[in-house]
């Protein structure tokens, strides 16, 4: 089973290399004209470029130098930022992954017990507060809540710094919790409606009023069926989380975070091919670590697949 | 305890559009059973939600239930219900395949209970002891503890939730048709434990079901129950033998297990035809997997003859009609229509050939364009014009003004009556009937196989009838086949097979069905 999954995410990988290779050089633009810049260009200086970066092959043989050097471990050289792309990116990972990492926490720490009790009490006003929140959440665009938080957080009740990393550690911390609110706001409207209605269904079934009719306590009723909702979640989360990946593009623009999505946007716009390549094959590979592990959660999850596993 | 028993004065439930349940009352005496008797919609349900406190949204009650140790008078506050629930009424669900959490194992939902209901704090291996226990008393080994709801078959697993309905030690339980969803030879296993365990702690017990023949021995008072009001009340000996209402004389001659075949069925039988067979089916087997379902079985369906196919759940007896009809692939064997012999799948049959009726009219019927419309796309297939829709109808017996309905307007059995309808269209030869009853009620049960009976004299049609139901199968079928385990274990004339079964198999089987029919 694993092995099939490896096997087909190494695919798609190459389907996807290939993808981005080519529209990168469909779309228009000349790195070279990038490259040199107001300089004035002397056709040696153009035919130098080219020939250092491979530019005068025909591109099936730029694709299959960029491809053989990646399989021996060498992603290339960024173009644009004159250093090879694993230091680039090894430069800007942990921002995003603290920023990732630090959104879908907030996501999940306010949206599943909201989600909760807003299908415990449906109708009541937690409920039609979560509701409300959810669609602006959902409809909100990100770029437009970072700006009004930064106003209001950082501009008019100035407690959040308005741009930047921050200096490390603790500090970084804290200039991350405005960008990760913004992320988490989209993400947890996602996470909130898919608890509510996974646990509005497991709410109607039997073995909750069973359990009622028991006399079991409330809490332990709804624990019951958050853990029968808790494989839907896990799916929907492990779904939105990818949400994660066009949304740090935005948040990171919005706030000047030095993170893959700056890097990602400035080197599209440089056709800066070896740190594009690289960022999307990261990642579709983040993607697909999310999915094997959700399928591995299920399986820790629901006693019915694991036996269905185990016969394999 | 002075006088334990349960009394209930008054009770009424009232639903979005007026009074669903008109007041009535009841007692119940220190270790006695009640049965309430009632087809579905007659109410009997919501009251027994309603004595649970677990009344669904939009339905409120009024009344008053007096057990040993409080009164309650309804509407209750959620504080009095949580201190009722669980330690003095226990309600016990129809089906043990939703009424466990799939992900929790049985030993920790009976735990819940036991602590839901205690008044301290148990340690771990009290906790289990006291699990082992109440499994014991329910027949089933402490390693069931240990096992997921999955793992376990129905009756096992109605055993569980008996386990842990009880655990709290109620006053009264209430069961809500504890074994309609369990197979014949389960069914009564299971009212004989609940009746064991009730008799045992001197528990009040409030029976519900559709079936008058269950609770013949297992309850000492009937209630009749038909439209939210109670029709007929007594001892259950006295309303078994002499009814007074009609409703309830029809509830008894509607039971399959008190009458024979019927009347129509009878005639039809000795006018068909069964010359040479239409469908013969040889040495068929199917495997899904590494698990053979079927294993080698033959079944011949003659023209104009109706087959029954009996047997319980993972049987294959399913399995043997999907594969005649294409919609499953045998892995070997060979089946014969007509004289020719048809390749496994859909492609090689024609739908004028054969059709089926599913058991669900629910899930079976599109809900969202009207019945004319669903019978008109499968006259289209037939290649016969719209105009026969009425015809149509008319020979399943509905109003032609049916055809603008949507299939939420429809009953149960009105539904079933359009899916065969729908089956017929394409005038087949051959219509398999896969558990098409099963899910309706015994009076709507008895005029669907009735319907089924003239459709057979009238068009000469052949019928496989599926069915886990050895008295459903007795009423309509001229042969029959019981299946278990994927093989044939008995065949022969369905009256024959019934009456003398040779098959230990089939023997228990007919045992199980008559221990919860009355026997006269």
């Amino acid at each position: 089973m694993l092995v099939v999954r490896v096997l087909g995410t190494i695919g798609i990988l190459l389907v996807l290399s290939i993808i981005v290779f080519s529209m990168l050089h469909l779309a228009p633009g000349d790195i070279v004209k990038n490259l040199l810049g107001n300089r004035p260009s002397s056709p040696d200086a153009v035919a130098a470029i080219r020939a250092q970066y491979h530019l005068d092959q025909p591109l099936y043989m730029q694709y299959l130098i960029w491809l053989g050097n990646t399989l021996t471990g060498d992603f290339g050289q960024s173009i644009r930022l004159q250093d090879s792309v694993a230091n680039v990116i090894g430069a800007r990972l942990g921002i995003t992954a603290a920023l990732s990492g630090l959104s879908f926490l907030i996501a999940l720490v306010v949206a599943i017990p909201l989600g909760v009790m807003s299908a415990v009490r449906s109708g009541s006003w937690i409920d039609r507060f979560a509701t409300g929140f959810g669609i602006v959440g959902l409809s909100a665009p990100t770029f437009a809540v970072g700006l009004l938080l930064l106003y209001v957080f950082a501009f008019y009740v100035p407690i959040f710094p308005v741009y930047g990393a921050g200096d490390g550690g603790l500090d970084t911390l804290w200039h991350l919790v405005l960008p990760a609110i913004t992320l988490a706001l989209g993400l947890g409207a996602i996470i909130l409606k898919l608890t509510r209605t996974a646990m509005l269904r497991e709410l109607e079934s039997d073995y909750v009023t069973f359990g009622r009719a028991r006399g079991l306590p409330d809490r332990q009723v709804h624990l019951i069926a958050l853990r029968n909702a808790a494989i839907p979640i896990v799916t929907g989360a492990s779904l939105v989380l990818t949400f994660l990946v066009g949304g740090t593009v935005l948040a990171e623009t919005t706030f000047a975070l030095p993170g893959l999505g700056t890097l990602l946007q400035g080197s599209v716009l440089f056709k800066d091919i070896a740190v594009v390549q690289a960022l999307t094959l990261l990642v579709a590979v983040t993607i697909a670590t999310i999915a094997l592990l959700a399928d591995l959660a299920y399986i820790f999850l629901d006693p019915r697949i694991r036996a269905r596993e185990g016969s394999q | 305890m002075t006088h334990a028993h349960v009394e209930v004065a008054g009770l009424t439930i009232e639903g979005p559009a007026g009074v669903v349940v008109a007041p009535f009352d009841f007692a119940i005496g220190r270790g006695e059973t009640l049965a309430l008797i009632g087809e579905s919609g007659s109410g009997k349900t919501l009251s027994a939600k309603a004595i649970a406190g677990l009344l669904p949204s939009g339905f409120s009650a009024r009344g008053s239930i007096a057990l040993t140790t409080a009164t309650i008078e309804l509407p209750a506050t959620d504080a009095i219900w949580r201190a009722t629930r669980g330690r003095r009424i226990s309600l016990l669900l129809q089906d043990p395949f939703t009424s466990l959490s799939p992900v929790h194992r049985c030993g920790t939902q009976i735990a819940m209970t036991i602590d839901a209901a205690s008044d301290r704090r148990l340690s771990r291996s009290e906790c289990a002891d006291l699990v082992t226990q109440r499994l014991a008393e329910v027949n089933l080994p402490s390693d069931v503890a240990r096992a997921y709801p999955h793992e376990l078959s129905g009756g096992m697993r109605q055993r569980v939730a008996i386990a842990a309905a009880l655990a709290t030690d109620p006053e009264l339980l209430i069961a809500d048709e504890p074994t309609t969803a369990l197979d014949a030879s389960n069914q009564g296993e299971i009212l004989d434990l609940l009746r064991r365990l009730q008799q045992a702690r001197g528990m009040a017990a409030l029976l519900i079901s559709h079936d008058l023949g269950m609770v013949r021995g297992r309850a000492e008072h009937v209630l009749v129950m038909r439209h939210g009001e109670i029709v007929e009340r007594g001892d259950t000996s006295s309303v078994l033998t002499a009814p007074s209402h009609p409703y309830t004389r029809a509830l008894i001659e509607a039971d399959p297990s008190l009458t024979d075949r019927s009347a129509a069925v009878e005639r039809a039988a000795s006018d068909a035809s069964m010359l040479n067979d239409l469908v013969v089916a040889t040495h068929v087997t199917k495997s899904f997997g590494d698990k053979a379902v079927l294993h080698g079985v033959s079944v011949a369906v003659g023209r104009g003859e109706t087959v029954g196919i009996v047997g319980e759940s993972g049987s294959g007896k399913t399995t043997i009609a999907r594969c005649i009809a294409g919609l499953e692939r045998e892995s070997s064997g060979e089946i014969v229509f007509d004289g020719v012999v048809l390749a496994p799948g859909r492609a090689s049959r024609t739908p004028k050939q054969m059709q089926i009726v599913f058991q669900d009219p629910y899930s079976s019927l599109n809900p969202m364009i009207s019945v004319g419309r669903s019978l008109k796309l499968a006259l289209r297939v037939a290649g016969r014009p719209a105009s026969d829709l009425n015809s149509l109808l008319r020979l399943v017996e509905l109003p032609v003004e049916f055809a603008v309905k949507r299939p939420a307007e429809l009953s149960g059995g009105q539904r079933q009556r359009v899916a065969i309808a729908r089956a017929l269209a394409v005038q087949p030869q051959l219509l398999i009937c896969d558990e098409s009853v099963s899910a309706l009620d015994v009076s709507v049960q008895k005029q669907i196989l009735d319907l089924l009976a003239k459709l057979r004299v009238d068009l000469g049609l052949s019928i496989l009838f599926i069915s886990h139901d050895l008295a459903v199968v007795r009423q309509l079928a001229d042969r029959v086949y019981v299946l278990r385990n994927g093989e044939v274990v008995e065949s022969g004339d369905c009256h024959d097979v019934l009456n003398a079964p040779t098959h230990p198999y089939t023997q228990t089987l007919v045992a199980a069905s008559i221990h919860e029919a009355p026997t006269h």
